[in-house]
């Protein structure tokens, strides 16, 4: 029983355990992370970044001699994942920030993933080198080429051990394929094939086949003035490699079957809740747009974030969501002032824990937030340097919305709208989260008793 | 009961937080549109990212940010324009364009 500490999510306290990246006064552009994943087995943790970079984490086996070191993640590979590049049709810059990464499960030594930026999307090959061959009788050890000429004996080449060397290659380039940005990439449960979404289309690509791809989804209407909506997300079904989810920004979802037509512009199923007229404000359709859609493991419901909620719905029930969780519900009687700082287009994701028993989201001043579906309780947390003391408990935050300020309470307007968490992971099966705070990784985990 | 009825009263007359929020947005920007999810402002976003007036004006954009993230070239290298044709060993060596991830550090 630990007073003080107010509503807990069942029995989990999460403890600080690691946090990657540097303190600096002025961040580096470049250094902010945009999307961070774990893979299939949570062994490995991919980061990307705006500069292009990608770092990928590895879990070191855990001793038995350091039973409070679970499992700590440490730098196994990073690599430049994309460049900036300039598109000389529209005379405008192709950013190299990767905004997607998703793992492809593992199906051999070797690890690969998908990364993405506006425009090209690249698969990746990590692989481990731990031996080399050497007595080559071409050339020494140093490469250079020796004179066959002097050449008295033959050798048959060994293969020596040597240190573990990690290297990433890229294996498959996709590009010019999309004409606006791509915002999604998900790989089918076929393991064959993926798609990628961009603002108006959606193509299905071969992982073999770079110069081809299904376009599966196009919503650009002949008129351009005709423009109402856009994608904002997409996924495939967890299991069933027919079916796929898509968000828009008037905050509806569809879901299609690829068996029913080549190109799905007409959905099986359409997701929305329905509006109370009298409440429609300016502001409405703008915090109505979903920024990110995710399955839940079991593949019977889908997850979306809008601005200020999440929502939980049943694949089975499409007229509204089952559930409908507030995030930082304080921000509506701000909306003025965070459009006039653009804050309002902030796109946070949500994210599952294993058993789809609660669900996690960011929000600002480096705070993020979960929710327990069962018990229905919530709890607010911050990534700070502060609290970065190993195995720390992390304290429930609370925010202050108007009358007495209580002494460790912040008020919303002390909130540091600069610090959003908008990119947070959850470890396949155990209770480790990864939290993307601007140019810092914060990995925490439960408490082990 | 009576307080009851006087609380739904002055429900009825008490703006939402998001109707306030809209009438201060409209007073500080009266010519803003009425729907703001309007196709102008989706072709907006459609086109996000600098535009430049062509790929030189991109490449110079791109070498003064260089210039300014990276420390000066070594002292010993001499400017050697004009005077004749410059070798390879003339030139200031290339710096590396790209930097590692601080998580990687």
């Amino acid at each position: 029983f630990l007073a003080g500490f107010g509503s807990l999510m069942q029995d989990v306290l999460w403890c600080f355990s690691q946090v990657k990246g540097t303190i600096d006064i002025g961040v580096t552009e470049a250094d902010i992370i945009s999307t961070v994943e774990f893979n299939h087995t949570g062994e490995l943790l991919a980061t990307g970044d705006k500069g292009g970079r990608v770092v990928i984490f590895q879990r070191e086996q855990e001793s038995k001699n350091q039973p409070h070191r679970r499992g700590e993640y440490n730098v196994y590979s990073t690599f430049q994942s994309h460049e900036p590049e300039f598109d000389y049709l529209k005379s405008l810059e192709i950013e190299e920030k990767i905004n997607k990464i998703r793992w492809l499960p593992q199906q051999n030594a070797a690890y690969f993933l998908l990364s993405t930026n506006d425009k090209t999307v690249k698969l990746w090959k990590v692989s481990e080198r731990d031996k080399r061959p050497e007595g080559y009788n071409l050339k020494d050890e140093d490469g250079r080429l020796r004179d066959p000429s002097m050449i008295t004996v033959l050798r048959v080449p060994v293969l020596r051990p040597m240190d573990l060397m990690v290297e990433a290659t890229p294996r498959r380039v996709f590009a010019n394929a999309h004409t606006y940005h791509i915002n999604s990439i998900s790989v089918n449960s076929d393991y064959e094939t993926y798609m990628s979404a961009d603002d108006l289309r959606i193509n299905l690509w071969n992982f073999e086949i770079t110069n081809q791809s299904f376009n599966i989804v196009d919503i650009k209407p002949a008129n351009m003035e005709e423009l109402t909506e856009v994608i904002t997300a997409a996924e495939f079904h967890p299991h069933h490699c027919n079916t796929f989810v898509y968000s828009s920004s008037k905050g509806t979802i569809r879901l299609c079957d690829m068996r029913t037509a080549a190109l799905c512009d007409r959905h099986a199923k359409f997701f929305e809740e329905p509006e109370d007229p009298s409440n429609r404000s300016f502001f409405s359709e703008i915090i109505s747009s979903i920024s990110d859609v995710k399955f839940s493991h079991s593949g019977r419901y889908i997850m979306t974030r809008d601005y200020l909620t999440v929502k939980v719905w049943d694949l089975n029930m499409e007229n509204r969501p089952i559930e409908t969780y507030q995030v930082h519900d304080y921000l509506r009687s701000k909306l003025c002032s965070l459009y006039e700082n653009d804050c309002i287009f902030d796109k946070f994701e949500c994210v599952w824990n294993g058993t789809d028993s609660v669900i996690m989201t960011g929000s600002y001043n480096n705070f993020f937030r979960m929710f327990d579906r069962n018990t229905k309780r919530d709890v607010t947390l911050e990534a700070s340097r502060e609290n970065s003391k190993p195995r720390a408990i992390l304290k429930p935050r609370k925010v202050c919305v108007g009358g007495k300020r209580r002494k460790d309470e912040i008020s919303v307007d002390s909130l540091d709208f600069s610090k959003k968490i908008l990119h947070t992971a959850w470890h396949p099966s155990e209770n480790i989260i990864a939290v993307a705070a601007t140019n810092n990784l914060y990995i925490f985990q439960d408490k082990v008793n | 009961p009576v307080s009851i009825i006087v609380f739904q009263e002055m429900e009825d007359k008490v703006i939402s937080p998001e109707k306030a929020e809209e009438a201060k947005l409209k007073a500080r920007y009266p010519h803003l549109g009425q729907k703001p999810g309007g196709s102008d402002f989706l072709r907006k976003r459609l086109q996000k990212g600098q535009k430049y007036f062509d790929s030189g004006d991109y490449n110079m954009a791109k070498a003064k940010m260089k210039n300014k993230q990276l420390p000066t070239a070594a002292p010993d290298k001499t400017e050697v324009t004009g005077d004749h044709i410059p070798t390879p060993q003339d030139l200031p060596q290339r710096k590396p364009s790209l930097v590692a991830s601080k998580l990687a550090g």
